[in-house]
């Protein structure tokens, strides 16, 4: 399909998109089927989400942060966090050990950390201070009222876009506009799980771009489909909508190319300088802009011509003025 | 079109240079060591703890309070209502129910003058129990300390709402002071106290802590359960500290600090560094990539693009007065990024649309006209509905105080408050940047654009990606 939209230059107008919309359900259903059963095999989810437990220890010195985080995730096989900082009111510094658990840390577990700790830095005087059981910082209320945002945005946007996009029967194209959100965020999602990255705030960063990014996309196409209304007042919806996706190609192209070259330029740079977690919020906002693309131009208007059909059939004494 | 000039070019890109000169750069005067800042500038900006690092607390109970899940739920709830007041949007507050303690970690910079860490975390431990109580009567403890021992009439729980006022004094001076509003109990207790107490010639005394703020005569019988508290405060910023600390509500006990010390970014030390090192980068491709797809309409955007960043980071930084400054988060800076991304999507709309109408044949004049016409309405509903979802997420996840928690709290306060910051964050950048996006993509691009096109150096078709002139 891809294919198609680029070489798309010459034959603009011969263009039909909307005859394929077939592949493109079966496309996505595919896609959003993946990300939901990838979540079967494990989420990676960050302490401040799920709780787990906080090791700090007093030391001098120096000690890496990321060879620390070696040592330990060898001695123990469990992903760490290792932050450090310089005491108050003494000359030590600290290191936090932050382990996502549901369970808390056993006594075997906490003694292999320090001994690992221990062994690797002998002459930095390691010292225990404390060991901590934390519960989720943003638990189960942070969730619900995530989802609730999501809902109460998405009825918001229903009604903004039935209320701007009268012209083109406004309360099927809000709802198709959300459903295609819907599926850029799952698969924004899916992408964090199957690359491995860890569910934290950066998840969260990347979620609310991708909600913005896909409704500006889906919005501009649906734009030109409620012009060329205007303009082509004979034509069938099949030939409305082709036409203004074509029309809405370039940009939508030319604007997606500018923002990931932008993530790609920042993750390669971020990779260089070993700063990997700006890579966990990158380059999942690199395929989500990309799915966002494909459903704004090819998803969303398909939608769109599926309702418009099916209602006619319902009632086709409309279908005159369609 | 017609109607724009050309000097309007001139004096729009004077306007948008000077004020994102004096947003990355501040105006400072420095007199021997002693800088005073009159605008701040970009290295004002706190960064949240994910990029720069910041202060790691733990706090335990006092000494033989056996504090219960619920209530280490509602003083988490606390810490991060008073965090945010302290103009500390991005917090971590963890609790430990096994062992009673709340751990806190906030964004601070040791190179931070303006903010003291170690006053902050008293702050945050104090339990900040407003008391009205009969009389003034006090004794001291087995420490000296004042202990408040008058009758309680009312304490913080019975006040809906507290706020920062001024009163003018018969000598014409200004004084700052605190109004309060009691809810329906309060105002009750008010009223029978207040009638009892005028009549007996009596005294209210109004305590935080074991501090007495004030202890005025009661000269009416208060009904109306409002109040107003003089407390002697130097400026509006401390009378609206005292108000922000009643409203965020008292903790059940007094907690101490167990460990106390700094913090590494979550992200990683050189995140900053790689951060800024990247955007650099990339703000130097889009330019060159505007440029050569749009020619002159491109090199406007650039310009535009130039006044919308540095516009959200003014926002963000203080630079305008009337708003606090905030913290920049990583998810901050995707709200950045994402008006950004639509700053550039904005001028790309546009210019595809001057193409189009040029291709038509249409005079420059015209297809600049039509093409910035027809180009609006995508670009405001766009935005529009962008601008929706951050105020959505603002009023969500915002201190319930402020202005959009309060319009969306007929739906929000059902499920609890969970006050998040570093989504609010995200809110307020969007939201500036998407507001900036009309007047910088939309209304300076325009204005510049019209303005370069009555240049007749500039009026090649070429340089705006049509047919070139015959």
């Amino acid at each position: 399909m891809t294919k198609n939209v680029n070489t798309s230059g010459n034959d603009k107008k011969t263009l039909d998109l909307v005859s394929k919309r077939k592949i493109f359900y079966i496309i996505s259903a595919a896609l959003v089927a993946i990300s939901l059963l990838a979540s079967l095999f494990g989420v990676d989810i960050a302490i401040e989400f799920k709780g787990g437990t906080m090791v700090s220890y007093s030391f001098d010195g120096e000690i890496d942060n990321n060879a620390a985080k070696k040592v330990i995730e060898e001695a123990i096989g469990e992903k760490v966090n290792v932050q450090q900082g310089d005491m108050f009111k003494s000359d030590k510094k600290n290191l936090v050990i932050s382990l996502v658990s549901s369970e808390g840390l056993t006594a075997d577990k906490q003694s292999a950390l320090t001994e690992s700790l221990e062994t690797a830095y002998p002459d930095n005087g390691l010292e225990i201070l404390d060991s901590t059981n934390v519960a989720a910082s943003s638990g189960i209320n942070f969730f619900t009222k995530c989802i609730v945002a999501v809902v109460f945005s998405s009825i918001i946007l229903i009604l903004y876009i039935a209320l701007r996009f009268k012209r083109i029967s406004g309360w099927s194209s809000g709802v198709c506009a959300v459903i295609a959100l819907l599926h850029d965020v799952i698969i924004t999602y899916g992408a964090f799980i199957i690359i491995g990255f860890q569910i934290n705030s950066n998840f969260v960063a990347v979620v609310l771009t991708i909600l913005g990014c896909s409704i500006n996309n889906t919005i501009v196409v649906y734009d030109r489909i409620r012009e060329n209304k205007k303009l082509m007042p004979g034509a069938s919806i099949e030939d409305l909508v082709n036409t203004s996706t074509v029309q809405s190609v370039t940009r939508s192209i030319r604007t997606t190319v500018s923002t990931i070259v932008t993530m790609i330029i920042i993750s390669i740079v971020a990779g260089i300088r070993g700063v990997s977690s700006i890579q966990s919020f990158a380059i999942p906002l690199i395929v989500g802009m990309t799915v966002g693309t494909y459903s704004s131009l090819l998803l969303a208007p398909s939608l769109w011509v599926s309702w418009q059909k099916a209602s006619d059939k319902k009632h086709p004494s409309k279908k005159a003025k369609a | 079109m017609k109607k724009i000039k050309k000097p309007i070019f001139f004096i729009v890109f004077l306007i948008i240079i000077s004020f994102s000169y004096t947003a990355i750069f501040g105006i400072k005067y420095q007199y021997g060591d002693i800088v005073s800042t009159y605008i701040k500038d970009v290295s004002d900006i706190r960064l949240g703890i994910d990029i720069q690092g910041g202060v790691d607390v733990t706090f335990t109970p006092a000494e033989g309070v056996d504090a219960t899940e619920a209530q280490l739920d509602s003083v988490k709830e606390v810490m991060k209502v008073r965090l945010a007041s302290l103009g500390i949007t991005d917090s971590s507050v963890y609790t430990d129910p096994d062992n009673d303690r709340i751990i806190v970690r906030f964004p601070w910079q040791s190179s931070e003058s303006s903010f003291d860490p170690e006053a902050a975390v008293k702050e945050l431990g104090g339990t900040a129990m407003l008391t009205f109580r009969k009389g003034e009567d006090s004794t001291k403890d087995e420490n000296g300390e004042v202990v408040p021992t008058g009758e309680i009439v009312l304490n913080g729980e019975d006040i809906a709402n507290a706020q920062a006022g001024y009163q003018q004094e018969q000598d014409g001076t200004v004084k700052y002071v605190v109004q309060l509003e009691m809810n329906a109990e309060g105002t009750t207790k008010f009223a029978d106290a207040t009638g009892e107490l005028y009549e007996s010639g009596g005294v209210i005394s109004i305590w935080m802590d074991n501090n007495e703020i004030t202890a005025p005569k009661v000269s009416a019988h208060i009904t109306d359960g409002k109040a107003i508290m003089e407390g002697n405060y130097q400026s509006y910023d401390e009378a609206k500290a005292m108000a922000d600390k009643i409203n965020s509500g008292a903790l059940p006990f007094t907690l101490t600090t167990s460990t106390f010390s700094t913090i590494s970014p979550t992200l990683g030390s050189g995140a900053l560094d790689a951060m800024i090192l990247g955007g650099l980068i990339s703000f130097a491709f889009i330019a060159i990539y505007m440029i050569f797809l749009y020619r002159l309409p491109g090199f406007v955007a650039v310009i535009a693009l130039i006044g919308q960043i540095t516009g959200t980071l003014a926002a963000v930084s203080g630079y305008f007065q009337f708003m606090n400054s905030s913290t920049l988060t990583i998810p901050g800076i995707a709200g950045i990024i994402l008006s950004i991304g639509m700053g550039v999507d904005a001028n790309i709309i546009t210019g595809e649309r001057i193409k189009e109408e040029l291709r038509t044949g249409k005079t420059l004049n015209s297809a600049l006209e039509t093409g910035y016409n027809r180009a609006f309405s995508a670009i405001f509903d766009g935005n529009l509905t962008v601008i929706l979802i951050a105020i959505i997420l603002m009023g969500a996840f915002g201190v319930p105080d402020s202005l959009f928690a309060k319009m969306l709290s007929f739906l929000f306060r059902w499920f609890g408050t969970t006050t998040e910051g570093t989504i609010f964050s995200f809110g307020f950048t969007l939201m500036v940047g998407a507001i900036l996006n009309f007047l910088m993509g939309v209304l300076a691009s325009k204005l510049m654009l019209g303005s370069l096109s009555k240049f007749k150096v500039f009026q090649n078709k070429k340089l705006y990606g049509g047919v070139s002139n015959d």
